[in-house]
């Protein structure tokens, strides 16, 4: 690891350190926050119990769906809406704003049309990750070398055959800030969806305990959202960064 | 003139070939070539040299179908060129155009993996080609770990491989120093001895047309018209030592006669160049 990766490696044991003596000693009172330490024996407990397992299979689930949706939807409509440059004219101010607005004020209304299911949050994951994606996709092509579209032509490629043999590829190490973007705001929009109003899931969960001052309960099932998130995009950061590296794209 | 046997001669051809690029809302119609006649004999080398923003790109574009003629008629091999590039052109573009996301070996065979070459031919064919261009150590390697003049030779592979009857190279050494592009050019004429290939090359380099070249076209400030057309009469089996012939300095001397009113026309001082 470098030297500024120990540093942060650092920067976090001394956090979760002050954290657990703050709570040892009185200073912060453990009705409201409990030791790490204590979280985390928590969340062992819980994940051998098995009790929350459905819960959190239903969550990840859902986002890596919302996921999965936003980066493949939010690619089609990107490529479209490149080659179509009035229609990206005239859509550029809503991308540009579109995460100004709190589109949470929405998820009433979904639920109202699709009921309370799965529907409506896989929906709001959607909703809050595929501009980002489009976004990102929009800007891939931009990058993307004019010559290439002409090399495609020498080797008598057709518009479908040029887009994902060429176009995507050299696309690709910007599409996938888009797609690192897209997994953070799916992550987000489903947990807080859940949180709002859900039949169950991880922040249905999490909200309970809350009401129910369960706190063991609810500092562990944090504590895992707060481990996975990291995980998932510390391999996505590694991944592009391997990639970056072989094509000579310096990515800080 | 056009006997059956003069017109086999003829390997593609450009009459009466106009290109204007069309208005568009930020910038006003561009006439940018023409009209000119071009004639590229079977099995030639030629060159094309003219000033900056002459229109040598569109030329190529154009002989290649790349991109449509405004007027006139391209030709290649007998039949006419129209919205689509003919099998058996190839083109190394004045811009890097190597793939980023493969390695050189992959960016050479990509050609023979589209038309489904089998395994094997690929193997033989890719492996040839840099051996041929002198890439062969880097064949594992990615264009960003190669230089700007490396980068041009593996989009020559690429094209190589394909086995092109004619082949276009819109500035393939523009990037490089003098002395290694002198260099560079005796790979080419290896190339165009051992293809048996048609070659039409665009340099800005005079020095680089004279000695690679059967004949030479230069070309007048925008719109583009051939202005000259220069027959150096070198053997087939010429290098680049041939710069030190007088012969060399002659026809060197007489493109830069052609071209410095034109030069300094694209410069924007038409007054000089009447001087
Ligand atoms: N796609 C295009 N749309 C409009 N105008 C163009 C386009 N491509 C080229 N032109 C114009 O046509 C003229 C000829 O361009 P071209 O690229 O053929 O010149 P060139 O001789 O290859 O120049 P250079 O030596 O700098 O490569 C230029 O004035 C340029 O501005
Ligand atoms: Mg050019």
């Amino acid at each position: 690891m470098s030297r500024v990766g120990w540093i942060r490696l650092a920067v976090l044991a001394i956090a979760i350190g002050l954290l657990e003596l703050c709570c040892r000693l009185g200073l912060i009172d453990q009705r409201v926050v409990i030791p790490p330490s204590e979280m985390a024996v928590a969340l062992v407990r819980l994940l051998i119990s098995g009790e929350a397992n459905e819960q959190i299979v239903r969550t990840f689930g859902i986002v890596l769906l919302a996921a999965l949706i936003s980066v493949v939807a939010g690619f089609a409509l990107g490529a479209v809406i490149h080659a179509l440059p009035r229609v990206r004219q005239s859509l550029d101010p809503f991308f540009a704003t579109y995460y100004a607005v709190p589109i949470f004020i929405f998820y009433p209304v979904m639920i109202v049309i699709f009921g309370l299911s799965a529907i409506p949050i896989v929906l709001m994951g959607v909703a809050t990750a595929i501009v980002a994606m489009i976004i990102a996709t929009l800007n891939g092509l931009d990058r993307v070398p004019q010559v290439l579209a002409k090399v495609a032509r020498v080797h008598r490629m057709g518009a479908i055959a040029t887009a994902l043999r060429l176009k995507l590829p050299a696309a690709a190490p910007h599409l996938f800030t888009g797609v690192k973007l897209a997994v953070s705001y799916a992550f987000i929009g489903v947990i807080a969806s859940e949180f709002i109003l859900a039949p169950a899931g991880l922040g249905r969960v999490i909200s309970d305990a809350y009401t129910d001052f369960n706190n063991r309960q609810m500092y562990a099932l944090m504590l895992l959202l707060i481990i996975v998130a990291t995980i998932v995009n510390m391999f996505l950061h590694v991944v592009d960064q391997r990639w970056a590296e072989r094509r000579g794209i310096a990515k800080p | 003139m056009t006997t059956a046997a003069a017109d086999a001669d003829i390997h593609a051809a450009l009459s009466g070939v106009t290109r204007v690029y069309p208005e568009t809302i930020a910038t006003p119609p561009v006439h940018a070539l023409g009209p000119l006649d071009l004639e590229l004999k079977r099995g030639e080398f030629f060159a094309v040299v003219g000033p900056s923003g002459c229109g040598k790109s569109t030329l190529l574009e154009v002989l290649a179908g790349l991109q449509q003629p405004t007027a006139g008629t391209v030709m290649f091999e007998g039949r006419t060129v129209s919205g689509k590039v003919p099998d058996g052109i190839g083109v190394v573009f004045q811009e890097d155009a190597s793939f980023p996301w493969m390695t050189v070996w992959d960016n050479a065979a990509f050609g023979l993996r589209r038309n489904g070459v089998a395994t094997a031919e690929i193997r033989r064919r890719v492996d040839d080609a840099l051996a041929f261009m002198g890439l062969t150590e880097f064949a594992r390697a990615y264009p960003a770990q190669l230089s700007g003049g490396m980068r041009q030779r593996v989009c020559i592979s690429r094209t190589l491989v394909l086995q092109p009857r004619l082949i276009l190279l819109d500035e393939p050494f523009g990037a490089l120093d003098a002395q290694t592009r002198l260099l560079m050019g005796d790979e080419v004429l290896r190339l165009w001895r051992r293809t048996g290939a048609t070659v039409l090359l665009i340099t800005h380099a005079l020095d680089e047309a004279a000695m690679l070249s059967d004949r030479i076209g230069a070309m007048s400030a925008r719109p583009g018209r051939f202005l000259d057309i220069v027959v150096t009469g070198w053997s087939r089996e010429r290098d680049s030592k041939i710069v030190s012939e007088p012969q060399f300095g002659e026809i060197t001397g007489r493109l830069w006669e052609d071209l410095r009113g034109e030069s300094l026309k694209s410069l924007g001082h038409p007054g000089m160049a009447a001087g």
